[in-house]
């Protein structure tokens, strides 16, 4: 059996709500609301970033899986905000928390799908049989041009996978992926924000992937999606993922618990991962999980999950997503946020 | 050992002095102690300075102030440990004249902190630099820490933090050479801008130019000269861990007892036998704290003296500060050591003006480096 | 640029390794080469626990350049429960729900950087918990 053997996930204090960005550049507030189903997002404190994010939800991962750090083989980040341009964000990671140095470290991109590419990753490694345990994780601090849709959405936080084969939690049954080259949404070196094709977004890129991949793996695994407890995909925005489920056939239940966009926002790399801890979270053993992520460029990573009996062991042992979507939050004003994101041009 | 005499005095106003360099003010303040001492040489001389190579790019200052003064080839050395600088400064001066290896020695300090350098980062590396600063403490944070312990540790209060200033102000108002001679309120302190919580921009010694120099000799020449000598009655130093976390206790200066228990029993003195005291008053709280180390006050009551005027000129239980301290006078950090040895030259010869303590017989100058690394005590002695 | 400095001190910064005394106990963070206590020379790695008590603090509301854009910002002297006492910032937390004797655990955040195209400079920082 392989799978996921320990998991974690971080999401930072801050807040910034949709209708105090809305007010900010003379939008209707409540017309965004319901247009985009986004209530409010994270914001990294000054003091945060895609490693550090990673990092906490890494310490949880480790926290629940129990295992000696020094047999993780591999640690891959993905993200669409690591902190450096040149100079992997893993390892600092692995030095943080006493991974290492025996270890295969590499940052991955792929805009939104960057850590399902490091979970698939990760899950390979050990199922090949070439090390105990890999770590696959999804973070990212990402930017939202200020006065653009996008701007409503695009926040921080990110989620943690160790993959092994003993005293698995979750079963990974089927993989699969559906790439082809779709110019929906891109950055270019040196531009500070990302670009989109407005709803070119849509249907040619998002639910195309999405669709071709979610089809594909029912197919692959011979399964319907009333077989699953629970659906969860790449979150943009509160609407793109409740259609996509409805077009593959999946209903509201079952992907209310990972639909957690609307209070946390895009994570990008960090949005379906961060959907599928929040399942774990609560999950019983035997419940299926459907994940299909989405990254622009443009591409999606389909997984099957089966819980087992070891979840239950491991739930309390680390934070829970809804403990940090409900918690403890510090909302910003607009003036405090764009400092925070670094949007104020300084006298540098 | 033999004694130590201090023979003459001089000084440079204290402020921002812009139209001077480090040069201008060491030498103005070298010649007028020489000319006060009445010698026509010196034989070494040390000069006290925290940071010149970070304020103005300038190391090796022994030799830099030789050339300037005109006295090479003696012997001439930079003296540094921090906020201390001075007073180290003097105590290698005191060493050498009293182990007999020169007659005449010139003990000098100076900073020049207003050309433009980033003084919070050069004051900065006074502290632990990988464990302190890195994490983002600046000296008010440190001192504010302290105060912020000793508030909940002893009850000391934001209004007797208050007290310091103002009795040092009003001291300082009667000082020609202070940086601010203008007296303030308690109000007006606890209306000052936060720098660190507790502590406000009036709770702080200023950002300060200036230098100050002493001549240092012995008994012979003093005699020769037929000066008005004041005796070193005791020399003392002490060091304590580098990062306040790293100290036996947050609100005792370990550094200020040690070095005040070796220099009462040189100068087989009690802390009620002292007369008046200058003090290393960086920030309010400083003073505070240093009364209690210096035996002046039980611990945990050295608010409550200074708000009840037990520390100042008028009331004669211990005159702290006379000159103004670091706070109305100013701190340009290598020359505060220095000035504070002129300050008990000048209430020991009666030449104190409207500052003047009466009786004052028996004076301590106490200088200390970053928050509490490093201290150095003299005792002093008129006729 | 402090690339070699910052890397030196990266096992403590990052997992808060220490040296304890083979002779007396003693944990020294940062690890020495003397035992301030009892002058001996050999030690063991050890790794502080990262969870404190609230000694004193304050709030700095006039940073060096460095962390001007930050301020106002909490920072405070912590005892964490081995008894080793270290300085660090407190994140995320309002200055006025503060108070001496709270609890607080260690969290890995971004300290600083090396100016705009310098390093990243990690380290531990503070919770209230």
């Amino acid at each position: 059996m392989i799978g996921i053997v320990g998991y974690g996930a971080y999401l930072p204090r801050y807040r910034i709500k949709a209708e105090v960005i809305a007010q900010q550049w003379g939008m209707d507030p409540e017309a965004i609301k319901r247009g985009l189903q986004l209530l409010e997002k994270t914001v990294p404190g000054q003091d945060e970033d895609t490693i550090t994010i990673s990092v906490a939800a890494a310490k949880d991962a480790l926290k629940r899986a129990q295992i000696d750090p020094k047999e993780i083989g591999a640690v891959y980040i993905g993200s669409e905000s690591h902190p450096y341009a040149v100079k992997p964000s893993g390892t600092i990671l692995i030095d943080a928390l006493g991974i290492g140095p025996y270890v295969h470290v590499a940052s991955y991109e792929f805009a939104c799908k960057a850590g399902t590419e490091a979970m698939y990753v990760s899950y390979s490694h050990v199922k090949s049989g070439e090390m105990k345990y890999a770590m696959g994780i999804g973070a990212d601090t990402s930017q939202g041009a200020p006065g653009d849709a996008l701007e409503y959405s695009a926040s921080a936080g990110g989620a943690a996978f160790i993959m092994g084969m003993e005293r698995v939690v979750a079963e990974i049954l089927f993989t699969n992926s559906y790439t082809s080259d779709t110019p929906d949404f891109w950055r270019r070196e040196g531009e500070n924000y990302p670009r989109h094709g407005g709803r070119f977004t849509g249907d040619p890129a998002y639910f195309k992937h999405i669709v071709g991949a979610g089809t594909a793996l029912l197919e692959k695994s011979k399964m319907s999606p009333g077989d699953f407890k629970y659906a969860v995909f790449h979150m943009p925005n509160g609407k793109f993922p409740q259609e996509a489920g409805k077009r593959l056939g999946f209903t509201k239940e079952q992907m209310e618990v990972g639909w957690i966009v609307p209070w946390m926002g895009n994570t990008y790399s960090g949005s379906s991962p961060t959907g599928l801890a929040a399942i774990l979270d609560v999950a019983k053993p035997g419940d299926l999980i459907f994940m299909v992520s989405f990254g622009s460029g443009a591409g999606s990573d389909g997984f099957i999950f089966r819980v087992t009996d070891e979840i239950t062991k491991v739930q309390d042992r680390g934070v829970k997503v809804r403990e940090m979507l409900d918690h403890h939050k510090i909302h910003l004003n607009y003036g405090e946020y764009a400092k925070y994101r670094r949007k104020i041009k300084l006298n540098e | 050992m033999r004694d130590v005499v201090v023979i003459g005095a001089g000084m440079t106003k204290f402020g921002e002095l812009w139209s001077k360099s480090i040069k201008d003010i060491f030498v103005e303040a070298a010649l007028s102690a020489i000319e006060d001492a009445g010698v026509d040489h010196i034989d070494s001389m040390y000069v006290g300075a925290m940071s010149p190579g970070l304020f103005v790019g300038q190391e090796h200052l022994g030799a830099v102030m030789a050339d300037y003064l005109g006295v090479t080839p003696i012997p001439a050395t930079h003296v540094e440990s921090a906020c201390a600088s001075g007073g180290v400064a003097f105590r290698q001066a005191f060493l050498e004249v009293a182990s007999g290896a020169s007659e005449i020695v010139l003990a000098g300090g100076v900073e020049k902190m207003t050309d433009g350098a980033d003084v919070t980062d050069t004051l900065a590396t006074a502290a632990d630099q990988e464990y302190e600063v890195y994490q983002g403490i600046t000296f008010p944070g440190l001192y504010a820490m302290i105060a912020q312990a000793h508030m909940h540790q002893y009850g000391t209060t934001r209004e007797q933090l208050a007290a310091v200033a103002v009795k040092n102000h009003r001291n300082g108002s009667k000082n020609p050479n202070a940086q601010f001679r203008s007296e303030i309120s308690a109000e007006q302190v606890m209306s000052s801008t936060m720098v660190a919580d507790p502590l406000r921009l009036l709770d702080c010694s200023p950002v300060s130019d200036g230098a100050a120099a002493v001549i240092v000799a012995s008994m012979d020449v003093a005699r020769k000269l037929r000066k008005n000598a004041i005796r070193v009655l005791a020399s003392a130093q002490a060091s304590d861990t580098i990062a306040l976390h790293g100290r036996k206790s947050i609100t005792t200066l370990g550094s200020v007892v040690s070095a005040a228990k070796k220099a009462y029993k040189a100068a087989d003195l009690q802390p009620k036998d002292v007369d008046l005291a200058e003090v290393h008053d960086c920030f309010t709280i400083a003073e505070i704290v240093v009364s209690e180390d210096l035996g002046f006050f039980e611990k945990g009551k050295g608010g409550e003296a200074a708000a009840s005027g037990k520390t100042s000129i008028e009331c004669k239980i211990i005159p702290l500060n006379t000159s103004g301290g670091l706070k109305s006078k100013g701190h340009p950090v290598g020359a505060t050591g220095i000035a504070q040895i002129i300050e008990l030259f000048e209430q020991l010869n009666g030449k104190a003006g409207a500052r003047q303590v009466a009786d004052a017989h028996i004076g301590m100058a106490q200088n200390m480096g970053g928050s509490g690394a490093s201290c150095v005590i003299h005792i002093l002695e008129g006729k | 640029m402090i690339t070699a400095r910052y890397h030196r001190e990266i096992p403590q910064r990052y997992r808060l390794e220490a040296g304890k005394c083979s002779g007396c106990g003693e944990v020294n963070f940062p690890p020495r080469v003397v035992c301030p206590k009892c002058k001996g020379k050999k030690f063991e790695t050890v790794r502080l626990n990262n969870e404190g008590t609230l000694l004193t603090y304050t709030v700095v509301r006039v940073g060096s350049d460095k962390f001007s854009k930050e301020t106002p910002f909490p920072v405070g002297i912590i005892e964490l429960n081995d008894g080793v006492r270290i300085t660090a910032q407190i994140a995320d937390a309002d200055p006025e729900d503060l108070k001496i004797g709270q609890k607080v655990k260690l969290v890995f955040r971004r300290i600083q950087e090396d100016g705009k195209s310098g390093i990243l400079c990690y380290g531990y920082k503070a919770v209230t918990v």
